[in-house]
């Protein structure tokens, strides 16, 4: 590895809603931009280039919104990069940041993600206008099926995942879904959408938009000695595969197990289960939670559901999972996997208030998306050096 | 903005971190085809690693351009993975913009330094399934710009006018500009309009959208390309002339139209320099001008000499493949050193309305 060290030293979102229309586009990712450059001690001009990600232009309405955007994010002479890799776009958006600064491109980088699904109908783009979309749900619950079946999971696991990320969620003053009441019970009550998926284990669409600023080893150090304590990119990683062909297995997909073992390695883990601290997964749908566990080497084969079941990924549990709350609370599409890895920065910096995981050192983040095929995932920790 | 380049430093090829280009493809470009831009990228994909001498397995990291509207349909590129041959699953991402952006993020993985040391950057867009007039409008602001309705072509009128008005060029001139790349595009295999136009009788036509005329225009292109680059060690072990990445930067600014002085380009002035176009002679400059006005613009902005040959392939105005005419510039410009022994050479891509937003890349062939 020939490349630098990069820090977070400045993390913001706006609070998710399924409509925020008190604000524009470009009021939404100001919000988010000025909450990070704040938390950051930056101010616009101190950011040397610009990183925007999100998914499809269809659901808003705005072709290539960097142009438009470019105002608002203070971007005026400045490089302006836009990402767009499906539900994984969020986190690649942070890789690429990370990239611009770890390579020495430049010295101070701002990321921004963002969705705002109440301008159009995600549905309907789904379809290219067409009519003709599954959905992101019927696209995922044969996958799910399959994993059931193979698995043996009891069918509680998935509500249980439900329930714990909406309570997660409570915690969170910025999440869009608060249910206070959710129990097992109301979720298995809810109305099934796609077999084996019900209402209540699906995610929300929400506007909102997460920003995170990017320094080097010596910004990194600065903030340090000011008491403000960065997360350091310990290793990120990026695979793609295509959608179909007979040697894809879409239940545990060969790119999210290879993008694990890239990050791992790179972050100098062998054991991830006991040297990570917690993780931040993209689960839009329950069960999910499970498959990603396994898929990333969290969990052995077969054993994702008996650590969902077993408790171990609850808040105050051995491995949590989705301490935010996750995209089951919260899913501005193209913010969704910067939110994940905001969340793994936050827990490392120790500023996840009551979500916080005691005393986290290193987590780990991942966003996919498309029919399984694009995997981002990054290792963040408190030091660059946390199994010295 | 950081210093993208080391003026002078060292002889291209030298440092671990240098960068080449080392193979290259594109279409046919034509104004339609029945072709899906996944068809248009497999064959692009095999002819440029054909021409690096490499297979898809060689490639450690892969990035496309294209454009969800211009294919209309979400998430369009998906299935371009088919095209790269992810499989086993590759390092690979995508870029709403012009496959030049995606060769930037290329040349910043390969800086990276890790064990990927071959990467392959890719644009395509198919204009003619859409009307791009009514497509157009939608990149602008959606509060005040779009629901003007105004197109590419409007602006660009508007700042034709301006750039007339400041006296800079003349309309026939701008003709001029027209016919020199149409019949430089006679030599150009790939192009999609080309031959002998008479400056007079150009001037002679009615304007489509005053001041500019038919010739000042682009035509509508369906087309992709392909760029392999490789990290030092690579690119020597594996090509025998490679074409190095001395600088590569891009820039933005501000988009209403209104908010800028439209006779100049802060943001290509800016993506020049930081490139370090002015840190020696430059040969060949392949412009993204798709139309007439923008040449003498860019060449201002990029501080290009007089003496600098400008889109010898005829440019855009010979062939405009929509998210891939950037990354065609930058492989025109690479072939211009390559194999018709230019030295130095830039390649320019631009996006947004009035050249809101410019990339700029420095090439030079190995030094004796």
């Amino acid at each position: 590895m020939s490349h630098a060290p990069a820090a977070i030293v400045g993390i913001g979102q706006t609070h998710h809603k399924k409509k925020r229309w008190d604000v524009s586009l470009g009021g939404l990712v100001r919000e988010a931009a000025r909450r990070a450059l704040d938390d950051a001690q930056m101010d616009w001009g101190d950011i040397d280039a610009v990183v925007i990600g999100k998914a499809p232009d269809l659901f808003e309405g705005v072709m290539k919104p960097e142009l438009y955007l470019t105002d608002a994010l203070g971007a005026h002479g400045k490089p302006m990069f836009r990402v767009h890799t499906a539900g994984s776009v969020g986190g690649t958006t942070g890789i690429v940041a990370s990239h611009l600064v770890e390579t020495g491109r430049h010295r101070r980088v701002l990321a921004v993600g963002y969705q705002k699904q109440s301008e159009g109908n995600a549905q309907f783009a789904l379809g290219s206008g067409k009519g003709a979309s599954l959905g992101a749900g019927g696209a995922f619950a044969p996958f799910i099926r399959s994993y059931i079946q193979r698995s043996g999971a009891p069918l509680d696991v998935g509500p249980m995942v439900a329930v714990k990320d909406r309570q997660n969620a409570l915690k969170n003053p910025y999440a869009h879904l608060r249910l206070e009441d959710i129990s097992i019970e109301s979720v298995k009550a809810s109305p099934m959408m796609w077999d084996p998926l019900r209402f209540l284990e699906s995610c929300p669409s929400s506007d909102g938009a997460c920003a995170m600023v990017f320094t080097d080893q010596a910004g990194g150090e600065a903030a340090a000695a000011d008491g403000r304590q960065p997360a350091w990119v310990l290793g990120s990683a990026m695979r793609s595969e295509p959608f179909g062909f007979p040697g894809r297995d879409p239940v545990l997909p060969q790119g999210a197990r290879d993008c694990a073992d890239d990050v791992y390695a790179q972050a100098g883990i062998t054991r991830p289960r006991e040297q990570i601290d917690c993780a931040e997964l993209y689960v839009p749908f329950s069960w999910y939670e499970p498959m990603w566990l396994e898929a990333h080497h969290l969990a052995g084969p077969g054993e994702g559901w008996q650590l969902v079941e077993s408790g171990a990924t609850a808040l105050d549990g051995s491995f949590p999972v989705n301490m935010s709350g996750g995209v089951l609370s919260s899913n501005p599409i193209g913010a969704s996997g910067l939110l994940r890895f905001a969340e793994a920065a936050l827990q490392v910096r120790g500023m996840a208030g009551e979500h916080q995981v005691d005393g986290a050192k290193v987590a780990v983040a991942q966003a996919y998306g498309a029919s399984a095929q694009y995997f981002s995932m990054w290792v963040v920790g408190a030091s660059l050096d946390p199994f010295g | 903005m950081a210093l993208d380049h080391a003026p002078g430093s060292h002889v291209p090829g030298q440092h671990p971190d240098d960068i080449a280009i080392i193979g290259w493809a594109q279409t046919p470009m034509v104004r339609h085809t029945d072709k899906t831009e996944t068809q248009l990228l497999l064959e692009v994909v095999t002819d440029a690693l054909d021409d690096a001498g490499l297979t898809r397995a060689d490639v450690g990291f892969t990035c496309a351009g294209s454009c969800d509207y211009v294919a209309g349909q979400a998430f369009s590129f998906v299935q371009n993975t088919d095209a790269i041959g992810a499989w086993p699953p590759k390092r690979d991402s995508h870029v709403e913009m012009d496959g030049a952006w995606a060769l930037y993020e290329a040349y910043v993985r390969l800086l990276m330094g890790d064990e990927v040391d071959v990467a392959l950057a890719m644009g395509s867009g198919r204009s003619s399934t859409a009307d791009p007039a009514l497509i157009y409008p939608m990149e602008m602001d959606p509060f005040y710009l779009a629901p003007l309705g105004a197109d590419a072509l409007s602006l660009a009128a508007l700042q034709a006018q301006a750039v007339l008005a400041a006296g800079a060029v003349t309309e026939r001139q701008l003709a001029e500009i027209a016919a020199r790349c149409r019949r430089d595009a006679q030599s150009n295999p790939y192009a999609q309009v080309s031959g002998e136009f008479d400056v007079d009788e150009l001037l002679a036509e009615d304007a489509v959208r005053a001041p500019l005329r038919r010739h000042d225009l682009p035509p509508i292109t369906d087309g992709a390309a392909a760029v392999v680059i490789a990290r030092a060690e690579k690119a020597k072990a594996v090509c025998e002339n490679p074409v190095w990445i001395t600088g590569i930067a891009h820039c933005a600014e501000l988009h209403y139209p209104g908010m800028r002085d439209l006779t100049r380009s802060l943001s290509a002035r800016k993506a020049a320099e930081a490139a370090g176009v002015a840190d020696g002679p430059v040969d060949v400059a392949e412009l993204q001008a798709a139309f007439t006005h923008e040449e003498p613009l860019l060449v201002e902005a990029l501080g290009l000499a007089p003496t600098v040959t400008v889109n010898p392939s005829g440019g855009p105005l010979a062939a405009n493949p929509i998210m891939a005419t950037g990354l065609v510039r930058i492989a025109e410009a690479a072939a211009a050193i390559r194999d018709r022994g230019a030295s130095r050479t830039v390649g320019h891509s631009t996006s947004g309305p009035c050249l809101q937003q410019n990339l700029v890349c420095v090439l030079e062939g190995g030094r004796a």
